[in-house]
C-alpha cells in the first residue's frame, strides 16, 4: 500500500483498514501473552493518537503501523511453527460449560477472534 | 401429451418391474405416475429430508437427558458420574463424552509466567530484528576487508547507539559482554586490580543485599588482599547514606551498589551515592540489570562511572549484556579477558552480531515504550499487591514508595514458602533470585533486611512484565488465596494464632 499515491479523502479509510489488519494479525500469535499484548498495544496506540490532526504526523504513524504489520506477519508465522502448550488461564481452568443454553459439545474455543 | 403418457407409463412399469420385487411394484408405479403428471423429470424415488437422514446430536442428547431426568429425578448437568470425573451430561452420548474429554485435554497446562526478575521472554520485535543476522548476514563484525564484515559492524554499532540512548551515554562507552555477571566481574575486579598496581587504594565498599556475583567478586578480591566493607541496609532495604559516608576511607577505590534490587525491588538512592562518590573521587559502579529499561536512567545525572546491563532482563536475548565504562573522566580497568583487543581492549573476543542487535532493539523498544509499560505494570502491580495484602498476616518486603512496581515480594506468615511454591505449580514463581532457588536456605537479602528466619522462609517474589495480563493476575490472586488458606488450615501454628496465642511467648519443650 503506497501512502503517497492515496488521495486525502482516503486517509480515514486507510487508518481503519490498518487498524483492522493489525488486530487480525495480532490474533494469530500462538502464544497467549504475545497475542494479548499485540492486541492491547494496537488498541492503545490507536486510541492514544485518535485526536491527531496534523497530516504529516498521521503519515508517520501510518508508516510505523505498516512496519509493525509486516513484523507481525513474519512473527505470527514463526510463533505458529513453535507452538507450546496452552497456559492455564486460557480457555478456562475446568473446561466446563458454564451457561445453561446450548450443547455441551464444545469443539472450538470461542471468543478469541 | 396424450400419446406420450402411455409410453412413459409403459416404460416406468417395465423399469419398476425389473427393479422392485412384486410387493413394491404398486407403490413404485403409483409414484412414477405421480412424477410425470408434474414436470418432465423422472423421479422414481422421492428424496428424504436431510433433517431426517442424519441423527441430530442435539435432539438425541436432549431426549436422553429427558429420560435420565425421568428415571433419576436429577438434572444430568449437576449429577456427577462416580469415578470418571465427568458429569452425567457428558456420559449421555458417546460422542459428547469423547468431545468433553477432548476439551479437557485441550485446556492449558502450562504455568503462568510471573518471574520477570529471573528473565523475560524475547519480544517478537526483537526476534524479528535478530533473524536476518542469524540467517544471511553472518559476517564477523571485526572483519574490515569485506562487505559481510561491514554490514555486521554497522548493525552492532547501531545496537550500541540504542543502548547508549537508553541510559544517556555515548555509544563509545558501551562495552558488550556476555551478561550482567561478566559486567559486574569486569568492573569490580578490573578497577580493583588496576588500583592494586599503583598500590595505594585497596578498599571496596558494597552492600549486603547485592547480587551474588558482586558479593562473590568481592570475596575473591579479599583473598587477593583487598579490604571489603559490606554495608548493612535499613529495614526497608535502602542503604543509609550516613553509614556509607562513614565507611569511606582515603584508600577506598570503588563503591558498588545496585540500582534496583532483584529480590525486593527497592530502588537505591543512586543519585545521592553518585554525588557523594564523585565528590570524594571514588569510582561508583552500579548493577542496573533490573533497572535499565524499567525506570528512567541517566548515567550523567546519576554520576555513575560503571554500570552493568543485562540483555535478557529487557526482553532481549540471553547470553549478552553490556557494561557502561565512563570515558570522561576516564575509568581505567584491568581487563579480565585479553586477546584481539576488541571493545577498546576491555573485552576481547568476537562480538555476536545477532545478540548485540537483539539487545539493541530491546533497548530501543524499552526507551520507546517505557511510559506505556511502566503505567501498565504499575496498575497490574497495585492490583496484585492490594489483593495479596488483603489476606491476613501478609506483608510487603522492602520499601513501599521507593520501589520498582514490577517486583512484588510478599511474606505469607505461617506458610512455608517452598510448600506454597509447590502448591502453586500452575504459576511460575520464585522465592528469591534464580541463582539461589536450588537451595532451601532462606534468602540472604531478606535476612539482611532483618526479617526473621520464618518470615524469610515464607516470602515469595512476583515479577510482573510487559506481557503479563489482567486475567493472569486475577488467576494468581485466586490461586494464592485458596492455597494459602488451605496450607494454613494444615498448620498447628495457625490454629494457635487464631486462638490469639502470641507465638513468641510459647516455650517449646526441648527434646
Amino acid at each position: 500500500m503506497s501512502l503517497s499515491s492515496a488521495g486525502r479523502g482516503d486517509m480515514p479509510f486507510q487508518v481503519r483498514s490498518l487498524y483492522r489488519s493489525l488486530l487480525r494479525q495480532s490474533g494469530q500469535f500462538a502464544a497467549y501473552n504475545f497475542r494479548e499484548y499485540a492486541k492491547r498495544r494496537t488498541r492503545d496506540a490507536f486510541r492514544e493518537h485518535k485526536t491527531e490532526s496534523e497530516e504529516r504526523r498521521i503519515q508517520e504513524l501510518m508508516q510505523k503501523g505498516l512496519k509493525e504489520l509486516q513484523m507481525l506477519k513474519r512473527q505470527t508465522v514463526v510463533s505458529q511453527f513453535f507452538q507450546l502448550d496452552r497456559l492455564v488461564v486460557e480457555g478456562g481452568k475446568t473446561g466446563k460449560q458454564t451457561g445453561n443454553e446450548g450443547g455441551i459439545v464444545r469443539q472450538k474455543d470461542q471468543g478469541w477472534d | 401429451m396424450s400419446n406420450i403418457a402411455p409410453t412413459l407409463a409403459r416404460q416406468a412399469l417395465r423399469i419398476s418391474s425389473r427393479r422392485y420385487p412384486s410387493s413394491a411394484l404398486a407403490r413404485g408405479s403409483s409414484r412414477a405416475a405421480a412424477a410425470f403428471s408434474g414436470h418432465g423429470r423422472r423421479n422414481y424415488v422421492s428424496e428424504t429430508k436431510p433433517s431426517q437422514a442424519t441423527v441430530n446430536v442435539d435432539t438425541t442428547i436432549k431426549a436422553d437427558q429427558k429420560s435420565f431426568m425421568n428415571q433419576t429425578g436429577l438434572n444430568p448437568r449437576e449429577a456427577m458420574m462416580p469415578s470418571t470425573g465427568m458429569s452425567a451430561d457428558a456420559m449421555m452420548s458417546p460422542t459428547a463424552g469423547i468431545l468433553q474429554q477432548a476439551t479437557i485435554m485441550d485446556e492449558g497446562t502450562r504455568p503462568i509466567y510471573l518471574d520477570a526478575q529471573a528473565t523475560t521472554p524475547m519480544d517478537p520485535r526483537v526476534v524479528d530484528a535478530m533473524l536476518p543476522y542469524m540467517t544471511g548476514m553472518y559476517g564477523n563484525p571485526h572483519s574490515r576487508t569485506h562487505a559481510y564484515g561491514w554490514e555486521s559492524e554497522k548493525a552492532t554499532d547501531q545496537a550500541r547507539e540504542h543502548i547508549a540512548n537508553l541510559i544517556g551515554a555515548d555509544p563509545k562507552e558501551i562495552i558488550f559482554t556476555s551478561g550482567a555477571t561478566e559486567s559486574n566481574n569486569m568492573s569490580i575486579k578490573g578497577v580493583a586490580r588496576f588500583f592494586k598496581r599503583s598500590g595505594k587504594k585497596n578498599h571496596i565498599i558494597t552492600c549486603q543485599t547485592e547480587h551474588k556475583c558482586v558479593l562473590d567478586s568481592c570475596r575473591h578480591l579479599q583473598d587477593e588482599g583487598f579490604q571489603v566493607t559490606y554495608l548493612p541496609v535499613q529495614e526497608n532495604g535502602l542503604v543509609d547514606m550516613a553509614q556509607l559516608e562513614a565507611a569511606i576511607r582515603p584508600e577506598t577505590c570503588l563503591v558498588s551498589i545496585m540500582t534496583v534490587n532483584n529480590e525486593i525491588g527497592v530502588v537505591q538512592p543512586v543519585d545521592e551515592i553518585g554525588r557523594l562518590c564523585r565528590s570524594k573521587k571514588i569510582y561508583f559502579h552500579t548493577d542496573a540489570a533490573q533497572a535499565v529499561g524499567k525506570i528512567p536512567i541517566d548515567v550523567n545525572k546519576m554520576n555513575v562511572d560503571l554500570m552493568s546491563i543485562s540483555g535478557h532482563k529487557i526482553y532481549g536475548p540471553k547470553g549478552i549484556g553490556a557494561c557502561y565504562v565512563r570515558r570522561r573522566p576516564r575509568v581505567r580497568l584491568d581487563p579480565i579477558i585479553s586477546g584481539g583487543g576488541q571493545e577498546r581492549g576491555l573485552r576481547s573476543g568476537t562480538l555476536a552480531p545477532f545478540l548485540s542487535v537483539g539487545m539493541g532493539e530491546a533497548a530501543r523498544i524499552c526507551k520507546e515504550e517505557m511510559q506505556y509499560d511502566s503505567k501498565r505494570i504499575t496498575s497490574l502491580s497495585n492490583r496484585l499487591l492490594e489483593g495479596l495484602l488483603s489476606l491476613e498476616h501478609t506483608t510487603l518486603n522492602g520499601d513501599r514508595t521507593r520501589h520498582y512496581p514490577g517486583c512484588v515480594n510478599v511474606s505469607f506468615a505461617y506458610v512455608e514458602g517452598e510448600s506454597l511454591l509447590m502448591a502453586l505449580k500452575d504459576i511460575a514463581l520464585s522465592s528469591g533470585s534464580a541463582c539461589t532457588s536450588a537451595s532451601l536456605e532462606p534468602s540472604y537479602v531478606l535476612r539482611a533486611l532483618g526479617s526473621s528466619d520464618e518470615s524469610a522462609h515464607s516470602s515469595i517474589r512476583f515479577g510482573i512484565g510487559r506481557f503479563t495480563t489482567e486475567a493472569e493476575i486475577d488467576y494468581v490472586l485466586k490461586a494464592v488465596r485458596e492455597r494459602v488458606t488451605f496450607l494454613r488450615e494444615l498448620s498447628p501454628l495457625w490454629e494457635l494464632v487464631q486462638e490469639g496465642v502470641d507465638l513468641n511467648t510459647i516455650e517449646w519443650s526441648q527434646h
